[in-house]
């Protein structure tokens, strides 16, 4: 069981989070955008081996927020709340 | 008579305090504080269990959790418990595992006779033809250690305890005391766990002092000081794994029939003192009863009073061994000391022949040994035999930490390597002992059955046979042969086992490997890790606030989505029960319990900005005091939900979604936001539970309603179809929205949880005089169906858009970006033969469709599927079946006739549109 820190409300169990997916998936707007852009946004990852930053959310409280880790080692390095984060609008 | 009681001795014992129990039927008399395994060696049974495979004879090795002989069945307790931890009381009823009648009388002894046909993995190579199914279960029977008690039910539910502290502390020896002491003294708040049942470790069974004090003495007297000072210490309790960031599991065991307490502590510091295993050596026939670990005889005479043997031939190649056969000399015993080194040596002890450079080359005995040959031909007599072949440090829970082992040739042993964060060892489990040693592995040159694991049955014939197959890497060599996979995780067997594999292979045992370390050390019961998770606590349900009423009424609760709700109230026969309360809300009026729909408020400077994104319809149009029905997609366009929209006012909105998505329509309207809208553009606020929605729906909803004398105007002018009106129930806020599941004129009044009693017992008598039926879910799934509303997850798939559910105007229209716009226009999204939601009629004779059932064509010779049935039922106000599909090419298909297949059966149906009952909507005003 890792501990992960929420941005909001402090340490807490695993259990208490839910994956979000890789951070950086930028989604790109509009309906002319290219089929292959709008293919990578929805199903292409990197699944990276070692360092990673991926968006969580804390489901007892709501917050969404980028963690980053290592995948490896399980190291827990930083958790940045989504909205304040250079890639949030 | 070998082994016995002394007459005074043993540091565990009271004396005064007989016990009595029962093993294999026998009594057995025993002193308060004797263990199982103690009390067994004073009444001098030599066997003590059959082995795994070949049903030999064994005896007790150890005494402590690394015993792989010794295992028992104990009533009301559990099978397969250590005899060597598990303490003797009165009336205790043990038997022997895998013996038939009983361990001495065991009337699969025949078995080792066959041995030489039986070698390791001889099942993956025999009884493969004509079909292993057949051998099957008469191998499973003759296998297999204790047997598990059907009847058995746990006196209550295991605790399990979560627990925070500084410094957690395993093993309680004078390496785990003292490192306790310390970080007490530094101000740590810290916990002590410990195995055995008394804190102590090995200075309770061997020499030594501490600050000036006898051991026992200063253990007793440490533990008791950190009691003292609030630090908690545990005996009885085996830390069996750590997990991510350091989580440690803790089994502890109680003595007063209670189940075994899980805790999980979350320590800042993990000081891991566990110690270290003695091993056995290898010689033909060392598995005999009567040959047991030297360091456990020591625990069994200071501790227990028991001396082992009165002839005892002690083998050691290490120094550890002397100091037992001088215990055990001074209690009157004939000790003979086979030292295999040569050399400078410590002196014997008084009273005790040593024979020094020679080894034990085979035991003899048939249920216990009666002597062992040399190497030089001597054979000597012995009624017990006690070996040392070296201490294996206890570095499990390190290496389960992903922590790397590195192996120390000076010390025969793996030892930690690179530190692991917040873990650190001490004393014996970092190697850290006096005893030289030299290093005495099995070979495969030896004569006669040397065995390795005693509990998996593997000797060092099977080794070698794993080795010639090409099974040589240490977790083939595990999987192939077993070894040190029993119960006892090869604590005794790992070591010399891949140390044998190593000499077989030309290689270094540090090239060998060792097998991964996984949890849990020691076997843990299943009602441990159940805790209080079962029954209705396996997955709790949530629950209406009106439950208690519905009860009264004689609901029939089923879980819908982890709601429980009404299914219907109508008692023993649902199906009439259902069938009439859906033709009667046709009929006259209903009362439905509809809490469960959620209730997701938007609010803020952008909120209509955000729905319109959130939403595949444009919602920002819709006027304050109005609904709206709409879709949720996913991003890859599929629909995900669909409810209704509820604007309040310009910058409030309410999002009605579905019960079943409530979670995570909440959680992916909170991702939109923090992500892509501010968290000052858009607040949003589930009201889910907070809020209890009552559903009055039906030609007489309107006088009904009425009748309640509410002050809001009911005039379909001030509230037409999807509007929404606020007004007070007493004192209490009541929402009142005219929208319709049912496809009858309805209104959905929401109010306060923990007020919706009265209203609903007002509706109930206000609503006697319109003849109001109170309907179930099931119920309403027929009224919603006639209707062809649809249930997201049941009329649609994972590949169904909008379109195809004959929405398309939003994707043809809308401008604006919205989530999974861009999936709509795909190539797979526009191919014209989707699956598209239609209806499905059949002869008003004939049974519902199947739901499920599959539409099909004839194409090419082959028989193809065209889609799906989705939701069947009978229909009371049409009375004939209705159904809704999805069907290729189904929306431009209607009139047709097709074939529906169900196992095996085909039967014609019409493709119709989706809506059956009153497709001009006219009931909704009516």
């Amino acid at each position: 069981m890792q501990i992960f820190n929420c941005p909001f409300c402090g340490p807490r169990a695993e259990s208490e989070f839910h994956y979000g997916g890789e951070a950086g998936n930028l989604r790109p707007d509009g309906a002319d955008v290219p089929a292959e852009d709008w293919a990578n946004y929805l199903y292409m990852r990197a699944n990276p081996k070692g360092a990673t930053r991926e968006v969580w959310l804390h489901v007892t409280c709501g917050e969404f927020f980028v963690m980053e880790r290592d995948s490896v080692s399980h190291k827990v390095h930083s958790a940045t709340a989504i909205a304040d984060t250079s890639e949030a609008k | 008579m070998s082994a016995s009681r002394l007459p005074s001795g043993g540091s565990a014992i009271d004396r005064s305090r007989a016990v009595s129990l029962s093993f294999d039927g026998r009594e057995i008399e025993a002193f308060y504080g004797d263990t199982i395994a103690s009390a067994l060696l004073a009444n001098d049974v030599a066997v003590v269990g059959r082995s795994f495979k070949y049903h030999r004879p064994r005896g007790i090795w150890g005494a402590g959790v690394e015993e792989p002989n010794a295992l028992v069945d104990i009533a009301g307790r559990g099978p397969n418990m250590r005899a060597t931890t598990e303490p003797a009381r009165p009336g205790l009823i043990a038997r022997s595992v895998n013996a038939a009648p009983d361990a001495l009388n065991d009337t699969r002894a025949f078995l080792d006779r066959f041995a030489r046909f039986i070698p390791a993995a001889f099942y993956y190579k025999t009884f493969m033809w004509p079909d292993w199914h057949r051998f099957e279960p008469r191998i499973r029977a003759m296998a297999g250690l204790g047997k598990v008690d059907p009847a058995w039910k746990a006196a209550k539910a295991a605790d399990r305890i979560n627990h925070h502290c500084d410094v957690l502390v395993v093993g309680a020896g004078s390496a785990g005391l003292a490192a306790a002491k310390l970080a007490a003294q530094a101000g740590k708040s810290i916990m002590v766990v410990d195995e055995q049942s008394t804190a102590g470790g090995s200075l309770l069974h061997r020499d030594g002092e501490i600050d000036g004090q006898p051991g026992p003495q200063w253990a007793e007297e440490t533990v008791a000081a950190l009691k003292r000072d609030g630090h908690q210490v545990l005996t009885s309790t085996t830390a069996f794994g750590i997990y991510d960031h350091n989580l440690v599991a803790l089994n502890q065991r109680h003595h007063d029939g209670r189940p075994d307490t899980l805790w999980r502590v979350r320590p800042r510091q993990v000081i891991l003192a566990t110690g270290a295993i003695e091993r056995p050596l290898p010689f033909a026939n060392n598995d005999l009863p009567g040959i047991m670990s030297a360091d456990s005889a020591l625990v069994y005479l200071r501790r227990y009073g028991v001396r082992v043997g009165r002839r005892i031939v002690i083998a050691t190649n290490n120094d550890s061994a002397y100091e037992v056969a001088g215990a055990l000399a001074k209690a009157g015993a004939e000790v003979t000391l086979v030292e295999m080194r040569k050399g400078p040596l410590p002196a014997a002890p008084e009273g005790v022949r040593r024979l020094a450079g020679r080894s034990i080359v085979s035991a003899r005995g048939r249920m216990r040994v009666d002597g062992v040959t040399l190497d030089d031909g001597i054979a000597l007599p012995a009624d017990c035999v006690l070996v040392s072949g070296g201490a294996t440090p206890t570095i499990h829970l390190y290496a389960q930490a992903k922590g790397r082992p590195v192996w120390n040739e000076a010390r025969a042993a793996f030892l930690p390597g690179d530190p692991v964060d917040g873990i650190t060892l001490v004393g014996a489990a970092m190697g850290d002992t006096k005893d030289g040693i030299l290093a005495t592995w099995p070979d495969a040159r030896m004569k006669g059955r040397v065995w390795i694991d005693y509990q998996s049955d593997v000797t060092a014939k099977d080794v070698a046979l794993a080795a010639r197959e090409n099974f040589v890497s240490v977790e083939h060599l595990k999987r192939y042969t077993t070894l040190g996979m029993a119960t006892d995780q090869g604590k005794t067997s790992n070591l010399p086992g891949l140390a044998l594999m190593a000499g077989i292979t030309g290689r270094s045992v540090p090239e060998t490997g060792i097998t991964t370390y996984r949890p849990p050390f020691t076997p843990v019961p299943f009602t441990s890790f159940a805790g209080l998770n079962g029954g209705e606590l396996m997955a709790p349900v949530r629950r209406l606030p009106l439950e208690t009423a519905h009860r009264a009424r004689g609901a029939v609760f089923q879980e819908y989505g982890g709601w429980l709700r009404p299914a219907h109230y109508g008692g023993a026969d649902a199906e009439r029960a259902i069938q009439e309360e859906a033709r009667r809300a046709r009929r006259s009026v209903a009362l439905f319990d509809g809490s469960t729909l959620g209730k997701i408020e938007v609010m803020g400077p952008k909120a209509a900005e955000f729905v319109d994104f959130i939403y595949y319809n444009t919602m920002s149009t819709l006027k304050p005091g109005r609904c709206r029905y709409g879709f949720m997609l996913a991003e890859s366009g599929v629909v995900f939900d669909d409810g209704i929209l509820v604007r309040l006012d310009e910058h409030r909105f309410i999002v009605s979604c579905s019960s079943l998505h409530v979670a995570s329509v909440h959680a992916r309207l909170e991702e939109w936001r923090q992500d892509r809208f501010g968290r000052d553009a858009v607040y949003i606020h589930n009201a889910t539970a907070e809020m209890a929605t009552l559903t009055v729906s039906g030609p007489q909803s309107k006088p009904l309603l009425a009748a309640l004398d509410l002050g809001l105007s009911l005039d379909d002018r001030d509230l037409p179809h999807m509007a929404v009106g606020e007004d007070r129930f007493g004192t209490d806020r009541l929402r009142v929205a005219r929208v319709s599941f049912t496809g009858d004129r309805s209104y959905e009044l929401s109010i306060r949880a923990d007020r919706a009693e009265p209203l609903w017992v007002r509706l109930k008598e206000a609503g006697k005089a319109f003849d109001a039926v109170t309907i179930g879910l099931e119920a309403l799934m027929i009224l919603r169906a006639e209707k062809g509303y649809i249930v997201i997850g049941k009329d649609t798939d994972g590949t169904t858009m909008p379109h195809d559910l004959g929405v398309a105007g939003p994707r043809i229209k809308r401008q604006s970006d919205y989530v999974g716009r861009r999936s709509l226009f795909t190539e797979v999204a526009s191919k014209d033969d989707r699956l598209q939601l239609v209806g499905l009629a059949v002869a008003e004779s004939e049974p519902p469709l199947p739901a499920g059932s599959h539409g099909v064509t004839r194409d090419k010779g082959m028989t193809r599927s065209q889609g799906f049935v989705t939701s069947s039922h009978m229909s009371p106000t049409l009375e004939r079946p209705i159904a809704l599909g999805l069907i290729e090419r189904g929306a431009s298909r209607h009139g047709e006739a097709i074939d529906i297949r169900h196992l095996g059966t085909v039967r014609r149906a019409t493709i119709t549109p989706p809506c059956a009952f009153d497709p001009e909507g006219e009931r909704l005003n009516a």
